[in-house]
């Protein structure tokens, strides 16, 4: 063999190895990192740092940092975490970077509101970020029904939740539901329909596929409840003639009080039980439906999840 | 125009494309395609926003380091090769001199941004699927960029015609830092007392402004840049080009070449 290709032989074996110990030494110092991150916090650099370290490129920056917020709630979410404590400085660090990047207050709001597993469960953070958004984008209706969205879903605040969306009413533009929220918050009544208003703006508003299917999911459990709750009356009318509680739909149908065997918006038949309880054959279909023991402990308004 | 410029400038440009300065187009290339698939899968709902964020910094970024990283070598590695002699021994007057090397490494700039460009537009629509109206804004954003180019390609060429390369690239990328940070400094004048305040607004106002020809957010969010912005900045920048490339062609003229 010629000295030059022996050379080229061992340096060829040694880069190899070499290749091959770097990443095994990366894959450690990945481990030691999982580790050692449990005070993440420490590292967050203050909004204003970020800013003036960004030489200029805040929006890429931004777009980085809400990048990262989605990454962190995203991989925390997916194993039901119950602490987010990161989520809120960055969507801070994001917004104050970008304070026109609408995205991080609509969907940063729904990511810190809902109470664990289905989000952060800090709407007050939620609705200061909401707030910030509205204070630097007032022409944007959807920051106003975001921002009554979490005072009514999480608070159960109606008077907030009335004055946001009577806010985003005055909007030019704004979806006409906004007016109509407004006056139902007011009166504090129809809780049912005014999730369906809600759930339904919310599909009509975003042209995100992950948010209409959320939106969509949201929709079809109320769907279900609605179509339950106006069983059960037929089945206790049913009873009240007849002293006895019906077996099967085809009883209800039989006394006129239905006219056809009732499908759930799936297509699947809904099931009678005993004392007349109505159920959806398979309420794993329906993401977001809750299946309480009576129809006294059901929720009017489903659930609310990001 | 002077055709002994015209000649400097073609040779510094044809100069520029041998060094293969055209090959971080490959790297944009890759940058561009990879975002614009990539930012969709990790992030939400801010697909166009970064196209547009990451393609005109990206542009800018790899201007401002070719301007610097050519401009330090224009006038020095003239004079290491000993190439200027023969082009000075010939009726060529050192201002023509600095003016055509200006207008060449300018002109090679242009030449990429325009390539970049059509990068981010292909990126855009391969995200968005159609072009809006508000897109146009983008050239605008470019346009901006380009003068920027201008007055870092002065600022690099100022140094060179005095100081070696390496230290011309740290002064240049320094003054590219502090003139981005030129809305702080006069945060800071303005906050300040007596003497510094004076000192403070004099910085502010001689460093280069980077921050007002910086409307990448703004053209992200589709927002519309003013005709007197566009105006006031061209002013600006091509003012501060002409006054750095006037003292750099003071220095070079009085420069000992023996």
């Amino acid at each position: 063999m010629k000295p030059s290709a022996r050379i080229t032989l061992v340096v060829s074996i040694l880069l190899v190895g070499l290749v091959a110990t770097s990443v095994f030494a990366l894959y450690r110092l990945d481990q030691i990192r999982s580790r050692v991150s449990l005070r993440e916090a420490d590292y967050l650099m203050s909004p204003k740092i970020v800013k003036r370290l960004s030489l200029g490129y805040d929006g890429l920056m931004a777009d980085v940092y809400w990048t990262r917020a989605v990454q962190y709630f995203g991989a925390r979410h997916i194993v039901g975490s119950r602490h987010y404590e990161l989520l809120g400085p960055l969507l801070e660090i994001a917004t104050m970077l970008d304070p026109h990047l609408t995205v991080a207050y609509l969907f940063g709001g729904n990511f810190l509101a809902p109470p664990p597993p289905h989000g952060a469960g800090m709407p007050q953070q939620a609705i200061q970020l909401t707030e910030y958004g509205i204070r630097n984008n007032p022409s944007d209706w959807k920051l106003y029904y975001n921002l009554g969205f979490i005072y009514y879903m999480e608070l159960k605040d109606y008077s907030k939740a009335a004055d946001a969306f009577a806010r985003g009413a005055e909007v030019p533009g704004a979806h006409p539901f906004l007016k109509v929220m407004a006056a139902q918050m007011a009166q504090h009544a129809g809780e049912l329909q005014m999730a369906q208003m809600m759930w339904t703006t919310a599909y009509q508003s975003t042209q995100d596929p992950d948010i209409r299917d959320n939106a969509a999911a949201h929709l079809l459990a109320l769907k279900v409840e609605e179509d339950i709750i106006n069983l059960e009356k037929l089945v206790s009318l049913y009873r009240e003639r007849t002293g006895d509680w019906p077996s099967s739909f085809s009883e209800l149908e039989a006394t006129g009080l239905l006219r056809a065997l009732p499908l759930d918006p799936l297509g699947q038949p809904y099931k009678l039980e005993p004392e007349g309880r109505v159920e959806v054959r398979e309420p794993s279909r329906f993401r977001f439906l809750e299946m309480p023991s009576s129809s006294s402990d059901r929720s009017p308004d489903g659930k609310v999840s990001p | 125009m002077n055709s002994r410029i015209v000649y400097i400038a073609s040779n510094t440009f044809r100069e520029a494309i041998r060094d293969h300065v055209l090959y971080n187009l490959i790297a944009f290339a890759l940058l561009m395609s990879g975002a614009a698939i990539l930012v969709g899968q990790i992030s939400l709902g801010i697909e166009r926003l970064v196209v547009v964020n990451l393609g005109l910094a990206a542009v800018s970024l790899f201007g401002v380091v070719i301007a610097i990283f050519i401009g330090i070598g224009l006038v020095s590695k003239e004079i290491e090769k000993r190439t200027l002699y023969t082009v000075l021994s010939r009726p060529v007057e050192r201002w023509q001199f600095i003016v055509g090397k200006f207008l060449g490494l300018a002109g090679t700039l242009v030449v990429n941004t325009a390539f970049m460009a059509v990068g981010v537009f292909a990126a855009l629509l391969y995200v968005t699927r159609a072009f809006e109206r508000t897109d146009v804004w983008i050239l605008v954003a470019l346009y901006l960029i380009i003068l920027q180019f201008l007055m870092i390609t002065a600022i690099a060429l100022l140094f060179s015609s005095f100081s070696t390369p390496l230290l011309s690239a740290v002064f240049a990328f320094s003054l590219f830092v502090v003139g981005s940070f030129a809305e702080d400094l006069r945060g800071f004048a303005a906050m300040a007392r007596g003497i510094s305040r004076w000192l403070a607004i004099g910085v502010a106002y001689l460093v280069p402004n980077f921050s007002s020809l910086n409307v990448i957010t703004s053209v992200a969010h589709q927002q519309p840049v003013t005709g007197q912005f566009i105006l006031s900045d061209s002013l600006y920048a091509l003012v501060y080009t002409a006054m750095t490339l006037c003292g750099a062609v003071l220095i070079f003229e009085h420069r000992n070449l023996k």
